[in-house]
């Protein structure tokens, strides 16, 4: 097991003052699936943000700490953020796809980089439908609006996008909050797959999926990272008390 | 009884509203339908081929208005020249890129105080700063410019708010794939503002075409024997043709006013009609 990003007693404000994430430190380990849970507000968000630095958009600043990433500390102002995101990507809770054809979506990322070849282009599309379980369900409608599919296609088809990145890390956050159980059904065993190749973080929606899907798991509680540890030992033995009460859903 | 008694009651009183409502909807149309009625009838038979296409007569009592349709034409084309991509740009900074400080602020408030400035005062402005002080003399080009600067908030406010009207996931999910805020604006933000970028940029140059004072001291004439050759040449223009027709020559026969003020019409309405189609396809196509 190698670390993929290492994460250091970071600490992190809103520019208001307030505190999202307090000395959180965890390793995020390479070609598994590393699930971040806990309840709602307690910084996971937030630390997802922070690790492709979306949080620039935000009003969030970094008190203190390091995220290093290919042994380099993301969070030094001289960091290339467009190439971090292409590294690092994000799929959101809502599907959002952009207002263009589900084809253009999926190269969107690379239509930024000025690729240009029609035949990457292509098989790109493809590859990463295909790796996102929707090529058999829209292969005929690449020309259709993205936002005339489904909305378990609609996520799939953003986990695609990024996946057209070729990316090293893909985060999804709460990625099947708004699906039904066969879409998330899709995207659960897809993570599976992808995790041979890359590294995967997940903020699932809730504590079963939490307990299906990690490799890896931390519980996050008011923005600290109370608990840390591969998945039957978190879920079985936890070692906080706090964690043990939320596992058991005596809170949350 | 006395419940159902209550009832139909409470349904007369809402069908009474509703239909005060209409009564008073249909009476702000109505001077808006009387006006085009009226100058419709007044001013259809002045209208001919000759009327806009021919050089006016003895004095302009005869003839046609072409040089006051070219003059409106040329006058709305260089305000566009100006204003459009100064405005559009404006309204990009603003929504997109400004800080949201106290400078943003005022700039903003003065945007919107300058859409509040009475025309005649962007004339005499335009007089001493185009025609005078920049020497461009009374000409296509200055008059161009002081109604530019007239249309800009129109342009930048509309800019500002169709872009704001765009979701903000887009630009989260843009950025996270890793688009410069540019490119965001430019193949996802600025596409989806674009039919409310349009109507503010029709509208704006509508009421550019309208306007007489701002062009009487800058670029109207009152006569001239030629077509403008030049921008730096002096043009005839609708509204301030109309002025002149209806206050400055005597003996005018009453339908060649009309007609004019029914060209004018035709013309500003014409482009409402444009913006209105723009809007209503670019609509269609939006996905949100």
């Amino acid at each position: 097991m190698s670390v993929k990003i290492s994460v250091q007693n970071l600490t992190l404000m809103y520019s208001d003052g307030v505190e999202s994430l307090h000395d959180v430190s965890i390793d995020i380990i390479a070609n598994a699936v590393n699930v971040l849970f806990g309840p709602a507000g307690g910084g996971k968000s937030t630390l997802l943000r922070a690790l492709n630095r979306l949080n620039d958009l935000a009003d969030v600043d970094t008190a203190q700490g390091k995220i290093v990433f290919n042994e380099q500390n993301i969070l030094d102002p001289a960091t290339d953020v467009i190439e971090l995101r292409r590294k690092v990507g994000m799929v959101f809770s809502r599907p959002a796809p952009l207002p263009l054809s589900v084809y253009e979506n999926v190269i969107y990322g690379l239509r930024l980089m000025g690729e240009r070849s029609k035949t990457l282009l292509d098989e790109r599309v493809e590859q990463s439908l295909r790796q996102a379980v929707l090529w058999d369900e829209v292969y005929d409608r690449l020309n259709d609006p993205g936002a005339s599919l489904s909305g378990g296609q609609q996520q799939r088809l953003c986990i695609a996008r990024v996946l057209a990145l070729e990316p090293e890390v893909i985060m999804l956050d709460e990625p099947t909050s708004a699906l039904d159980p066969v879409s998330t059904a899709k995207i659960e065993g897809m993570l599976a797959e992808l995790k041979e190749r890359l590294t995967i973080i997940l903020v699932p929606h809730n504590v079963q999926q939490a307990a299906r899907t990690a490799d890896y798991a931390g519980f996050f509680l008011q923005g600290r990272l109370v608990e840390y540890a591969p998945e039957k030992g978190l879920f079985l033995k936890p070692r906080e008390k706090e964690t043990q009460d939320y596992v058991t859903g005596r809170f949350g | 009884m006395e419940n159902s008694e209550a009832a139909r009651i409470s349904r007369r009183n809402a069908l009474l509203g509703v239909n005060l409502l209409r009564l008073i909807t249909l009476l702000t149309a109505l001077p808006v339908i009387g006006v085009i009625v009226y100058i419709i009838v007044r001013g259809a038979p002045a209208l001919s081929w000759e009327f806009i296409s021919a050089m006016p007569r003895e004095g302009m009592r005869a003839g046609g208005i072409l040089p006051a349709i070219m003059g409106t034409f040329y006058l709305t084309l260089g305000t566009a020249v100006f204003s459009v991509p100064l405005g559009v740009a404006a309204g990009i900074y603003i929504a997109e890129y400004a800080p949201d400080n106290r400078a943003t602020r005022l700039v903003r408030i003065a945007i919107i105080n300058l859409a509040g400035i009475p025309s005649v005062v962007y004339g005499l402005f335009g007089l001493g700063l185009f025609v005078l002080f920049l020497k461009f003399g009374t000409s296509i080009l200055a008059a161009s410019l002081t109604l530019s600067i007239m249309t800009l908030p129109v342009i930048i406010s509309t800019t500002e708010e169709a872009l704001r009207q765009v979701p903000n996931a887009f630009r989260v999910v843009s950025t996270s794939l890793g688009a410069t805020r540019w490119q965001t604006i430019q193949r996802i933000t600025l596409p989806q503002a674009m039919p409310g970028v349009i109507t503010g940029v029709i509208l704006g140059l509508e009421r550019a075409a309208g306007e007489t004072a701002p062009i009487m001291f800058t670029g109207a004439a009152f006569f001239l024997p030629l077509l403008p050759q030049s921008p730096l040449d002096a043009t005839m223009a609708l509204p301030y043709h109309i002025f002149v027709i209806s206050t400055s020559v005597p003996g005018m026969p009453v339908e060649i006013q009309y007609g004019t003020v029914l060209v004018l019409l035709f013309f500003v309405l014409g482009m409402n009609v444009i913006a209105t189609l723009i809007r209503n396809r670019a609509r269609a196509r939006r996905q949100w």
